[in-house]
């Protein structure tokens, strides 16, 4: 489906009322703000503790960069560094 | 919302060994309108698998079957005024057509098969990798009624240039930078007699998020292919350069058996095809407890890619010594065999019950992983450990 620009977001939102519950709250620290505005524009944010255990900072580093060249999401420089960081601090379970 | 964990050990406690419970991944059960509990993986795009339960009939009910979307905005489609778009470069009479339409024009034809998520069982790969962390419930088995593919693409007197057909669905992005979900099919296997526009599914139109009103099955071949919400063929004589093609569902080049889809191959990957043969015990969980005299059975189901299910085996002396399962009725060659093994024969005390199929292709379930990035393709034979008393 192409997706004309002049729609706002929030009419979009609307438009898949799948009444999931509220996934449970990103864990506090520097930088969930930015992350949790940025990241629930396309998706929910369990995404982020569900891809935990495969990631490590060059794991979110590229998902981060994927998100940014590949789907699009409109991070400004600094904002995906504020993103990289709280993930990389709070998210990365790697090994773990 | 009640966690999976929660209602076992509620339902059965103890039921559950400790070290199966450390090992599970956590999991919430929730039900999305028209579905019944599934277990959620994702809420926003929605991802949610059948829970064991769910696939131990015959056919997955279609409030069990599993949900699986890339992109957020899922609009529902009114039947009475959804329409497909039949055209693109190689299409020579492009045409539009209703539901009513494809339902009368078009000779239906039904057939039994398994939709299964190329990533079903992420989540039980070692190392982890990214991506939506599947447990065994990424799959069903049910029956598909709709129009051969190939006979609404004839209409539209095809080229002979003719390579690909792109598809389209309604289902988009939030934001327009997000690439549209848009898969293509080699041309030999759009025109296969089995790929199916299909518009019931058990015997009922399509669930919303299972691509009402209308969806494409495609044998065989992983979910990937399966486009919901059908709007748009587009029969092209080059090669669909959509992301979802050209980076994602892609497994290194030469790792697994499948087959060719030329015009998307490069050097080092190509795209994720056939399904790979594969079983899932669904009558007991890990640890679980069994009398001997209770004539209970050992059971699940065995699939491949439409080669059909030549044998199940299992062993319980450590996968040293294999014996036949039984097989069940045979769905056609694309859904799945149910087997079951009776426990009575089996030794008692603590047991581990290994089961692996076998293709009539000759392909055989594997013990090691092939690990790749996506993480695609676990059909590693599985096993239990009950308590034979």
């Amino acid at each position: 489906m192409s997706v004309p620009r002049a729609l706002p977001l929030l009419a979009l939102c609307i438009a898949a009322p799948l009444r999931a519950a509220e996934p449970p709250p990103l864990r506090e620290g520097p930088g969930r703000e930015v992350t949790q505005t940025n990241c629930a524009v396309c998706h929910s944010v369990e995404y982020i503790p569900m891809n935990a255990p495969a990631m490590d900072r060059v794991g979110w580093q590229k998902s981060v960069q994927k998100m940014r060249e590949r789907f699009g999401a409109p991070l400004s420089e600094a904002d995906a560094q504020v993103v990289l960081d709280y993930l990389s601090v709070n998210y990365a379970g790697k090994g773990g | 919302m009640l966690t999976r964990r929660q209602m076992l050990l509620g339902a059965a406690g103890g039921w559950l060994t400790r070290r199966s419970m450390a090992q599970a991944p956590a999991e919430t059960l929730e039900s999305l309108p028209g579905k019944a509990q599934l277990i959620r993986r994702a809420g926003r795009p929605p991802n949610y698998e059948t829970p064991l339960a769910g696939l131990v009939p015959a056919f997955t009910a279609n409030r069990d079957f599993f949900v699986r979307y890339h992109l957020a905005v899922i609009p529902e489609l009114d039947p009475r005024t959804w329409s497909l778009e039949i055209g693109g470069a190689s299409a020579r009479r492009p045409y539009r057509i209703s539901l009513t339409q494809l339902r009368r024009d078009f000779e239906p034809a039904e057939l039994t098969a398994v939709n299964q998520c190329s990533g079903n069982r992420r989540g039980l790969f070692a190392p982890r990798v990214p991506g939506v962390q599947w447990g065994n419930g990424a799959m069903g088995n049910a029956r598909w009624r709709g129009a051969r593919l190939r006979d609404v693409l004839h209409r539209a007197d095809l080229a002979p240039e003719a390579l690909e057909v792109w598809c389209d669905g309604a289902d988009g992005p939030v934001i327009p930078t997000t690439p549209d979900f848009v898969k293509s099919l080699p041309l030999e296997r759009a025109l296969d007699e089995s790929t199916l526009i299909a518009y019931e599914m058990n015997g009922a139109p399509l669930p919303h998020l299972n691509g009402a009103p209308a969806r494409l099955v495609v044998p065989g071949w992983t979910g990937t292919y399966w486009m919901k919400h059908l709007t748009q063929l587009r029969v092209e004589p080059t090669a669909c350069e959509s992301f979802w093609m050209k980076s994602a569902y892609r497994v290194p080049a030469g790792a697994f058996k499948g087959s060719r889809f030329a015009s998307q191959d490069n050097p080092d990957t190509v795209p994720i095809t056939d399904i790979l043969v594969n079983s899932l015990i669904t009558s007991h969980v890990d640890g679980a407890r069994v009398r001997a005299d209770a004539g209970e059975s050992l059971a699940g189901k065995a699939w491949d890619n439409g080669a059909g299910i030549d044998v199940v085996e299992y062993s319980v002396d450590g996968r040293r010594s294999w014996r036949a399962a039984q097989l069940g009725r045979d769905l056609g060659r694309f859904g799945w065999r149910e087997f079951a093994v009776s426990l009575r024969d089996v030794p008692r005390g603590a047991v581990e019950v290994a089961v692996r199929a076998r293709s009539r292709d000759g392909s055989q379930q594997p013990e090691k992983l092939t690990v790749n990035p996506a993480g695609y393709h676990d059909n590693r034979v599985q096993s239990v450990r009950l308590e034979i008393a």
